[in-house]
């Protein structure tokens, strides 16, 4: 968790091996992301989910297509067998009903589900979620809140959660890391972190308008600047 | 003065960065090319868009442009008394020079335009990203079927074009003008030459839809991810596309009927 332009989505495009780091390395299920060869990070990423916060859905494919994407480029499983596992998956998300309706026909709510189905078709040891209570309304965005929780046990999952919406994250995360301007100022169970005697940590789950994160950007002196010609 | 020779130091190594990016998306792209054959669907599908949807644009403006030629030829050809020439005078424009050429121009308006927006799009909407954490590369799932497809749909227009344009010269030149309809069509057999005119007007056709798809693909997979980004990298398809068609004519008509 942090405020925005923090670094986490830069952070989560480190661990996929989108983005390369200038020092420090990226070990995810023990091998060095940064150091695999493309094919092998490839591999690693069969076995890694992402949802993006814009669900990255492809607008040329319907429902249904999009969540039969991994499956029909990484399985050589038969077409019935790929509709099965596409009902299933769509099923969890609660939009089976849903399948042929194309991206521009959902809401942003059912867009992320729908990106969610997608991201747990390969059956991943991990899922990595980029922001997703951003924008949703109280009903989507409890509904999120309790699949993320129900996926994360059932599938045994491990997954990693990018957002600044405290409720939200705190109500279903085991572990919590609080970043400021590229670094990790807290770390511990939502509880300890309630708790937590650092500024940064205290004005974050506040939301205090100043302290060591300051409101207004740093610029010249107001009253000079107004004066000035 | 300094600052000027920052700018234009800093605009050659972005011009020569740029280069460097392109060519090596060139390469993956062609690489990529070897996914796609066993996958046909994706290049039927892009085939029909880029293709078989700039079929109007091109058939109309075929149409009207042999038309023109028809009209233009008629009044010239007339002064001298060849009025026969009509037919081997619009078919060699049409296939050495403006069948080409026109063509790629529509097409980049029309196809690349189109090609830089979606990619642009997509990249902006982070569907290339998604993709590439999902384990599929862009490159061969929605650059290379495109590429292909371009390169493919571009003679093809061409040809079409061409046709069009000689039934559109003898709508006007038999139809309207009195030209003798068995001179239109015996000067056309027995001056068009297949190698000289047919066969080279082919390879500046493949020319051409080679370079617009590349241009095309790699202005939107380069394009800054924000509408204006976008934006721009459609306009720069476009006027790129137009200079580097144009000039590359002139390159390969001097090597093909020049003898510069």
């Amino acid at each position: 968790m942090g405020p925005s332009g923090t670094g986490k989505t830069t952070l989560l495009k480190l661990i996929g091996g989108q983005l390369y780091p200038d020092q420090g390395t990226v070990i995810v299920d023990e091998q060095n992301v940064h150091r695999l060869k493309r094919s092998d990070l490839y591999t690693l990423r069969k076995r890694m989910g992402m949802l993006f916060q814009s669900g990255a859905l492809l607008t040329d494919l319907s429902v249904y297509d999009n969540v039969a994407l991994p499956l029909r480029e990484h399985t050589g499983l038969n077409e019935s067998m790929i509709r099965t596992l596409v009902l299933l998956k769509l099923h969890a998300v609660g939009l089976r009903g849903a399948k042929d309706l194309m991206p521009n026909e959902l809401s942003g709510g059912m867009a992320r589900r729908v990106a969610l189905a997608r991201a747990i078709a390969l059956d991943p040891m991990m899922i990595m979620y980029d922001e997703p209570f951003t924008g949703q309304d109280p009903i989507s965005l409890g509904t999120l809140v309790k699949m993320i929780k129900e996926l994360n046990n059932a599938l045994g999952l491990t997954s990693i959660i990018v957002s600044h919406d405290v409720e939200e994250t705190t109500s279903i995360a085991d572990y919590i890391y609080i970043l400021s301007e590229g670094s990790v100022v807290g770390q511990g169970t939502p509880e300890q972190i309630k708790n937590s005697d650092s500024e940064w940590v205290q004005q974050f789950m506040k939301g205090d308008a100043d302290g060591p994160v300051h409101f207004h950007y740093p610029a010249n002196d107001y009253h000079k600047d107004l004066l000035e010609i | 003065m300094t600052h000027i020779f920052q700018q234009l130091g800093h605009a050659t190594l972005s011009s020569f960065a740029k280069l460097g990016r392109s060519s090596f998306f060139l390469l993956l792209t062609l690489t990529g090319i070897l996914s796609v054959i066993p996958r046909p669907r994706l290049l039927i599908k892009q085939l029909f868009s880029i293709g078989v949807l700039s079929f109007l644009i091109i058939t109309i403006s075929g149409l009207f442009i042999g038309m023109v030629l028809g009209l233009q030829g008629f009044n010239i050809l007339s002064d001298f008394g060849a009025e026969e020439a009509l037919g081997i005078m619009v078919a060699a424009s049409l296939v050495r020079e403006l069948g080409p050429v026109v063509t790629a121009l529509l097409f980049a308006g029309r196809a690349g335009s189109a090609l830089t927006a979606e990619i642009g799009l997509m990249k902006a909407t982070e569907q290339l990203s998604g993709m590439e954490m999902m384990a599929i590369d862009p490159i061969k799932r929605i650059i290379a079927p495109r590429f292909l497809a371009g390169f493919i749909a571009m003679p093809l227009l061409a040809a079409l074009f061409s046709s069009i344009g000689v039934i559109g010269g003898h709508i006007v030149g038999v139809g309207m003008l009195g030209v003798d309809d068995g001179s239109y069509w015996s000067q056309m057999q027995a001056n068009l030459d297949l190698y000289d005119d047919i066969f080279n007007g082919i390879i500046k056709s493949i020319v051409f839809g080679f370079i617009v798809s590349w241009i095309a693909l790699f202005e939107g997979y380069d394009a800054i991810p924000t509408s204006e980004g976008v934006s721009r990298a459609t306009t720069r398809t476009v006027v790129n596309s137009a200079f580097a068609i144009l000039g590359l004519d002139f390159i390969l008509t001097a090597l093909m009927f020049g003898d510069l």
